[in-house]
């Protein structure tokens, strides 16, 4: 067992963790905050296979700005106790308990069947992959038109926002 | 387990020797730091009695100095208080989730260049960790130092926290982004987001490779905003809205008390050598010197004199101006500070294009 794995393992445990708590909780807040810790081990998990930028990109975007959005949302709205406890629907259960377990089983299927690509070993020839550089280069020359399609949607929708906020109150 | 973790290639694998320099490093920039952040309160109280014609803590000890020794002592023993009506493990996790990212930053800054260990003979950086992405990562810990303060005001059941809380995160969602946009013309300039490699960058020509000289006027400007929103980010004075203590008794920490109080206090204090250092970093050369190429020890002695500069900037603000409205506060940050550094970013972009 290589140091790798074991800090793996750590965070794959935080991840699911985390994801669950999501689920379960009766408390937005906490729910959120579930979510949060799942992203933070799913950020390490990028570090971990040597994506730095992506990894410290995704706690600044996810951990760090959408998710400071839900909780200033949820601590405004302030949910009362009622809402906390809605009607539980039966019926969703015995559709949504057999979905997931096909799910699982074919992410398991998936899993034995499909050929994995050998690990990566030596983590300093492999250094270049998730830098700055190589995802700029890439960012602006092979995915230029998704980059700048990416661009035009985050605009649309600012101005969108803009516009609803600004709207008139009849 | 334990068998497993210490298996064969764990044991014959590099790291154990690398493990122990990590182990000391910490240990001693972390020991260092907690004992500077004390005597930082010590100082805030000498030089701000100092201005307003006072002497400040002077009977704990010579000239005061054991009086943060004192402090603690103090916060240890106080009664902790958890509100009747609050969610007591948000109460209690907050000040851990504002404290923890404050000091984890610690990790990633550098404080001098390798010098090599006399009779080891090994090669030792002066930083704990070298990550490529160090200012980003310490912008992503900043940024999530935030949650321990909305969730204090949460958490505590109390008004007066809550406005606290929503007011301070909404100041520190707002100058963040000045923030970043002010410091992308030094990455431009040093093409790289690596701290190690932004404070080389600066070598040379007795300070005049400094960030803050550089493509002139464009380094002054991005400087000041950098500095403003600074000030801003760690919720101090004139930007100490969350705690304006005549609107909100003491906004999100109104319902702390003893060591939960006092990691909140670390926190912020914490949060104020991790700005000064940034600046440091960025735009004052980091620990960069006279001499420092033939002496790599005298690195973290510069290093530490520039983050004094501005700890004591600090003080200084504090001790001279009176605090912003909030309205005023955030016209500052959105009309003018971020406009400000998108023109500035512009700038830099066009002398780098056409002059360098």
């Amino acid at each position: 067992m290589t140091i790798q794995q074991i800090v793996f393992i750590v965070f794959a445990l935080i991840i699911t963790a985390g994801g669950v708590g999501v689920l379960v909780q009766r408390n937005p807040l906490y729910s959120a905050f579930s979510l949060i810790l799942s992203f933070i081990g799913l950020a390490a998990m990028y570090i971990l296979m040597g994506a730095q930028f992506l990894g410290v990109i995704q706690i600044v975007v996810y951990a760090g700005a959408i998710m400071v959005l839900f909780v200033f949302v949820i601590m405004l709205l302030n949910v009362r106790d009622d809402e906390l406890h809605p009607d539980r629907h039966k019926y969703l259960l015995y559709i949504g308990v057999p979905l997931g377990l096909g799910l699982i089983a074919e992410v398991f299927y998936v899993v034995t069947r499909v050929q994995i690509a050998p690990a990566i070993t030596d983590m300093h020839a492999t250094g270049t992959v998730g830098t700055v550089e190589r995802i700029g280069v890439g960012l602006l020359t092979e995915y230029l038109l998704p980059f700048e399609a990416t661009s035009v949607l985050i605009l649309m929708a600012v101005i969108g926002a803009m516009h609803l906020a600004k709207r008139e109150k009849e | 387990m334990p068998l497993l973790l210490f298996s064969q290639p764990f044991m014959d694998s590099p790291l154990i020797p690398l493990i122990i320099e990590w182990s000391l490093k910490i240990f001693f920039i972390f020991g260092g730091l907690m004992t500077a952040l004390a005597y930082l309160t010590w100082f805030e109280r000498r030089v701000l009695a100092y201005i307003q014609m006072r002497l400040g803590p002077n009977r704990v000890g010579p000239a005061g100095l054991l009086q943060p020794l004192a402090d603690g002592i103090k916060f240890i023993f106080k009664e902790d208080i958890v509100p009747l009506d609050a969610d007591k493990f948000l109460y209690t996790l907050a000040p851990i989730m504002s404290l923890v990212p404050a000091l984890t930053c610690y990790v990633l800054l550098p404080f001098g260049d390798k010098f090599v260990m006399p009779g080891l003979n090994r090669e030792i950086p002066l930083h704990i960790t070298h990550v490529n992405v160090g200012v980003l990562a310490i912008f992503a810990l900043t940024g999530m130092g935030v949650y321990g303060i909305v969730l204090a005001g949460y958490a505590s059941n109390n008004k007066y926290s809550l406005m606290g809380g929503l007011r301070s995160s909404a100041q520190m969602v707002s100058y963040e982004l000045a923030m970043v946009m002010s410091i992308i013309g030094v990455l431009l300039q040093a093409g790289s987001l690596d701290l190690v490699e932004i404070c080389k960058h600066q070598a040379g020509w007795f300070g005049m490779q400094w960030h803050l000289f550089t493509y002139p006027p464009t380094g002054i400007i991005g400087f000041f905003i950098f500095l403003i929103a600074m000030v801003a980010e760690t919720n101090r004075v004139p930007f100490d809205l969350p705690e304006a203590e005549t609107e909100l008794v003491a906004g999100f920490h109104t319902e702390y008390s003893s060591m939960k109080f006092a990691m909140f206090f670390i926190a912020e204090y914490a949060n104020m050598v991790t700005a000064s250092a940034m600046a440091t970093i960025l735009f004052l050369g980091g620990w960069m010197g006279p001499f420092v190429d033939q002496f790599p020890l005298l690195g973290p002695v510069y290093f530490t004199a520039k983050v004094g500069f501005f700890l004591f900037l600090y003080v200084w603000l504090r001790g001279t101006l009176p605090r912003y409205r909030y309205d005023q506060l955030m016209n500052l940050g959105w009309k003018f500070l971020l406009p400000l550094s998108l023109v500035n970013l512009v700038l830099t972009a066009t002398i780098a294009l056409f002059f360098m």
